[in-house]
């Protein structure tokens, strides 16, 4: 179920009109490995200052278009430009700070060291303190990466990726494995980076991470994208409430003329999204349905996306 | 950029015991059994041969271990993704890995040394010593190539069985553990092949036994640098091709 929206900037650039000062531009970018087509036409404009989420299911193209951005891969078709330049020119790279998934870090080095070592490659990159205070790696700054757990070891992920004082960062799925207090305290790292300006391209599948950070989602499902707006327009694409409730046996004729969407049955729980839930369980009761473990609950960004990807 | 690449590389290799032990205590374990062995008049020339070739083995070992295990390590736990997305030449990390592993091998150099003038009592001319040490700081070339091949083309755990069927077979081979004349016959065919043989030959020249094809042994080794650079080069492609576009 593709929906289009509105008039987002990324969605309009042509190959010919490339957006002027845009930090990352993926024009009509197609991504080929075999016979599997990872994107299908993807255009994705980041503009200086702006936080961009790519949200989508596993396997949905996040990742390949990020590698396309970073010139880690090559569009099969279509055109990638960091900072107006090819994204493998060292000239865009100098500017670029990223987070990779499951890349590996020396694992022998302490992680003061593997700072200093990161920063060398920059031309211009922050005091290591700097860094490591923003990391929140102050306490095992002289600790063997090794040795660190995997909430600490993905914050020297992003110690590396601000290390070089970079203008734009691309974090790529960066708290999958985390627990809830070390994501949110990343979210606040992330924050802090964007408050100095910065770009930022962050790919997840964690719906309240795009929700919380995001001045912009960009939904992608089988290569494409589904959707782009704010995380407040792309709620409010979907009906307000989700009910749920259990009913062994129950067909959707029940449902039939009543004002609800995205109905799912798993085994007798019964979940659909629905405007005036007053109304359709006035009217189930009433019919004398079966209906116990009654749940309704505000719809959120998760159902938008249900929604978006067609329920995958 | 290159010094502190340099200095990471270092801090790796003597920071995990294995290479330590493995690039250092190994040679010195294997020489301690087979260098000190004889006494009388051939004794003296003996174990200056003994040293030079614990110190050829000691180098190929590095050379092989430092770069075929690590380039393999590095691929498979997706270090070089993270590389390859930094603003550097790919070759820059390279640099700082060759420098790294010729200091480690010039560190194992040196200890053969020490043991073998403490425990041997090796006397030789100054000019020997110092021919021996750049010979094989110079001939460790095609074996970093070398080594940068196998990590190109196997992954973490058949990197370090590649390196040891390669290395002890090819040591034996080419009269590095025993002299050549011991070898069967067919051994003895094929060890003009091999670029250990033609390294075991420059170190033992440089302490004194006569050799009439140096050149050619040089030759020999320059030729194996250009080949297993290719090889590389062809293995780095074929990664590209896979993972990087």
């Amino acid at each position: 179920m593709p929906v289009s929206i509105g008039s987002s900037p990324g969605s309009t650039a042509s190959a010919d009109t490339p957006a002027a000062g845009a930090t990352v531009e993926l024009v009509d970018a197609h991504k080929k490995f075999g016979s599997v087509e990872a994107l299908r036409g993807v255009s994705i404009t980041v503009r200086p200052g702006e936080l961009v989420g790519l949200l989508g299911p596993n396997g949905a193209g996040k990742t390949t278009a990020i590698s396309l951005m970073l010139g880690l891969r090559r569009p099969t078709t279509g055109t990638a430009r960091l900072f107006g330049l090819e994204p493998r020119d060292l000239r865009a790279r100098s500017r670029t700070g990223v987070m990779l998934q499951e890349s590996g870090i020396p694992l022998t080095l302490k992680v003061r060291e593997v700072v200093d070592l990161f920063r060398t490659y920059y031309p211009k990159p922050l005091p290591t303190d700097t860094v490591v205070e923003s990391a929140g790696l102050g306490e095992f700054q002289n600790s063997l990466v090794g040795k660190l757990s995997g909430g600490q070891r993905q914050r020297v992920y992003f110690a590396l990726a601000i290390c070089g004082d970079p203008e734009a960062l691309f974090l790529d799925e960066p708290t999958v494995g985390l627990d809830t207090a070390t994501r949110r305290s990343f979210w606040e790292q992330v924050r802090g980076f964007k408050r100095h300006g910065k770009s930022i391209v962050l790919t997840t599948h964690y719906l309240d991470e795009a929700d919380a950070l995001a001045d912009r989602v960009i939904v992608i499902d089988h290569g494409l994208i589904r959707a782009e707006d704010t995380p407040e327009a792309i709620r409010g694409l979907v009906p307000g409430k989700k009910v749920s409730f259990t009913w062994p046996g129950f067909t959707a004729e029940a449902l039939a003329g009543l004002p609800v969407e995205g109905l799912a049955i798993g085994g007798p729980r019964v979940t659909f999204l629905t405007s005036h839930p007053e109304d359709v369980l006035r009217s189930l009761l009433a019919g004398g349905a079966p209906i116990t473990d009654l749940e309704v609950a505000g719809a959120g960004l998760e159902e938008a996306v249900l929604v978006l990807t067609g329920g995958r | 950029m290159i010094a502190a690449q340099t200095q990471a590389e270092f801090r790796r290799l003597f920071r995990v015991w294995e290479f330590t032990g493995f690039g250092l205590a190994f040679p010195l374990i294997l020489y301690v059994f087979i260098g000190l062995q004889g006494s009388g008049p051939g004794a003296a020339a003996y174990h200056k041969y003994v040293l030079a070739s614990m110190c050829a083995y000691a180098v190929v070992n590095i050379a092989l271990s430092t770069f075929g295990i690590s380039v393999a390590n590095e691929r498979g736990t997706r270090m070089d993704a993270l590389l390859r997305a930094m603003p550097v030449r790919p070759i820059a990390p390279l640099v700082g890995k060759t420098i790294a592993a010729v200091a480690f091998a010039l560190a194992a150099i040196l200890l053969l040394f020490l043991a073998g003038i403490l425990l041997a009592g090796i006397a030789m001319p100054s000019e020997q010593w110092f021919n021996l040490t750049w010979r094989l700081l110079l001939a460790i070339i095609p074996f970093i190539c070398m080594g940068f091949a196998i990590g190109y083309l196997t992954g973490p755990s058949g990197a370090v069985l590649a390196v040891n069927l390669i290395l002890l077979p090819m040591s034996f081979a080419s009269g590095i553990f025993f002299p050549i004349n011991g070898l069967p016959a067919f051994i003895k065919d094929i060890a003009p092949f091999l670029p250990m043989y033609h390294l075991g030959h420059l170190a033992w020249n440089a302490v004194g036994v006569p050799y009439d094809d140096l050149w050619k042994s040089v030759a020999w080794l320059a030729g194996y640098s250009v080949v297993f650079l290719a090889v590389t080069l062809w293995a780095v492609r074929r990664e590209d091709d896979r993972r990087f576009t």
